[in-house]
């Protein structure tokens, strides 16, 4: 009882003191109008280049919206609790970390889908975008799995920013190096091998491979593998985030170094 | 004017500049946003044109993604002038000092953009080294030109941003939104051609728009550079027109108010 205490409550009051985008005149321009805008750039760009078609284009930018949430707001929802100087209080308190930790995804998660959502949206009104309305239950299941994986990632940057002195800029650069090797706007076949298998490592890679099938008429059993291989490489992330967390959290205790930033 | 007080605004501006251009050469963000930002775009650009074969030479990307450097350069830096000197709290010095206020804030403004040449020379180094691009510009010379003067152009369309995103209480946020669609509206990557007619008249008024014009058609040839160059100059001087009065009408209110240093 307790520990779903600390994980509903205790993540959803975390989610709105330490995401910093929450309020409406911050929420609307970056985590809406910000992908609205990418998801219309990318396009006209692959229209230019005739890369692919619009769809293409739709899938892999609505789906890699989420990481606005995902990794943006996974790394605020964390690191902030050491730049707003609440971590030792945390820490302090006898509260399951696992709890504590898991508790604060659950919101970025629901933020991410929404920002996806919205990302669909866009191209089904505003471009040359079509879904059939059976499409959507396995395109809704494909998303939950790559916004919950992409959330592992972001949980393993806001594990960083409790020790590194400047997380965003490193949060910074993987946001938008997936748009380079997670296959968002250019096909991983055309990437050179090395970049290709960093992408395959990254999150959002099979996810966004999933939704582009299902968007084209696919069904989930189509697709099984590259949604298992989602999930897999979504709690490997999150494993090594926990595991990160707890080490920074006995080696500030050890060291007496919680509150330097 | 006289020739005392032209050399000692010159001494103002030059000395400013120098600056924030070594202040903003230190800054993470801005090394991120002037070096990886643009290397990974170009490299998007880069793997898109080859791979659909239908988009111009690779040059034209690199360009393309070098100004889009300039303009998130310039907008995260220019946007945020006004708040971030409030933050630091060196707002209220820099109003107090003899010399009008636009006078200490456009070097810093126009440090911004200039920061963002870093972001041409990366792509450009870039799509040599790894891409295998030729670089070989049509007209040197007057690609000198067409960089100075579009720099100095996005420099005081950046006056413009730092005048009126201080009304604004969330000036990232709205830096956040703009950076897309002037990169869209300015064709920096897309044709103009490719949007609705009415996105034109956006890109008009814009200076990235006409330095990319200045800037490709200097490199690549097939027009005259010196169109994008008079435009963004005379885009220049409205943008200082504009950015003088909003300037002033800022720092009336707040002496009046008493509200400068309030967040």
């Amino acid at each position: 009882m307790k520990f779903l205490r600390v994980f509903f409550i205790g993540g959803l009051i975390a989610y709105k003191a330490l995401f910093n985008w929450l309020k409406p005149s911050l929420y609307i321009p970056t985590m809406l109008g910000s992908p609205l805008f990418q998801i219309l750039f990318f396009t006209y760009l692959g229209r230019f280049s005739g890369v692919q078609n619009d769809a293409f284009f739709v899938v892999g930018n609505a789906v890699q919206a989420c990481a606005m949430s995902a990794i943006y707001g996974m790394t605020m929802t964390i690191a902030n609790e050491r730049f707003f100087g609440t971590l030792a209080p945390l820490l302090a308190s006898p509260a399951n970390r696992l709890a504590m930790f898991l508790g604060r995804a659950l919101p970025v998660v629901v933020n991410g889908l929404v920002v996806s959502i919205f990302g669909f949206c866009v191209g089904l009104l505003f471009l040359h975008f079509h879904l059939a309305l059976g499409q959507v239950p396995g395109l809704a299941a494909v998303l939950v799995v790559t916004v919950t994986s992409c959330t592992g990632l972001g949980m393993l940057l806001g594990s960083i920013g409790l020790r590194a002195r400047d997380v965003f800029f490193i949060s910074n650069a993987v946001y938008w190096s997936m748009l380079l090797v997670c296959g968002v706007n250019v096909p991983l076949s055309v990437l050179p091998g090395w970049l290709q298998g960093i992408g395959r490592a990254l999150p959002l890679t099979h996810g966004i491979a999933a939704a582009r099938r299902i968007a084209a008429g696919g069904s989930l059993s189509d697709v099984g593998a590259l949604v298992g291989a989602e999930f897999r490489i979504g709690v490997l992330y999150g494993l090594a985030a926990y595991g990160l967390f707890r080490l920074f959290e006995v080696e500030a205790r050890r060291r007496a170094s919680l509150e330097r930033v | 004017m006289p020739r005392s007080r032209v050399r000692r605004v010159g001494r103002i501006l030059f000395s400013g500049l120098a600056f924030h251009v070594k202040t903003l050469s230190q800054s993470n963000f801005f090394i991120l946003v002037s070096l990886i930002q643009p290397v990974i775009f170009a490299s998007i650009a880069f793997y898109m044109f080859r791979a659909g074969g239908r988009a111009p030479t690779l040059l034209y990307a690199a360009l393309g993604a070098g100004l889009m450097g300039v303009w998130s350069s310039t907008l995260f830096g220019s946007g945020g002038a006004i708040q971030w000197q409030r933050w630091q709290g060196t707002l209220e010095l820099i109003v107090v000092v003899p010399p009008p206020l636009i006078q200490v804030l456009l070097p810093l403004t126009v440090a911004t953009s200039a920061v963002g040449l870093y972001s041409i020379v990366a792509t450009l180094a870039w799509g040599v080294l790894f891409f295998g691009m030729p670089l070989h510009l049509v007209h040197p010379f007057m690609f000198a030109i067409a960089l100075i003067v579009t720099v100095l152009g996005l420099g005081l369309l950046g006056l413009v941003l730092a005048s009126t995103f201080v009304l604004y209480r969330h000036a990232n946020a709205l830096s956040n939104l703009l950076e897309y669609p002037v990169w869209l509206t300015t064709g920096v990557l897309v044709p103009l051609s490719l949007l609705p007619g009415w996105t034109h008249l956006i890109g008009w008024v814009l200076a990235p728009t006409w330095g990319i014009k200045a800037l490709r058609t200097a490199a690549l040839g097939g027009g005259n550079p010196f169109v994008g160059i008079g435009m963004c100059l005379l885009l220049g001087c409205v943008y200082l027109l504009i950015g003088g009065i909003f300037l002033n009408h800022f720092e009336r209110l707040a002496r009046d108010r008493g509200t400068l240093a309030l967040a």
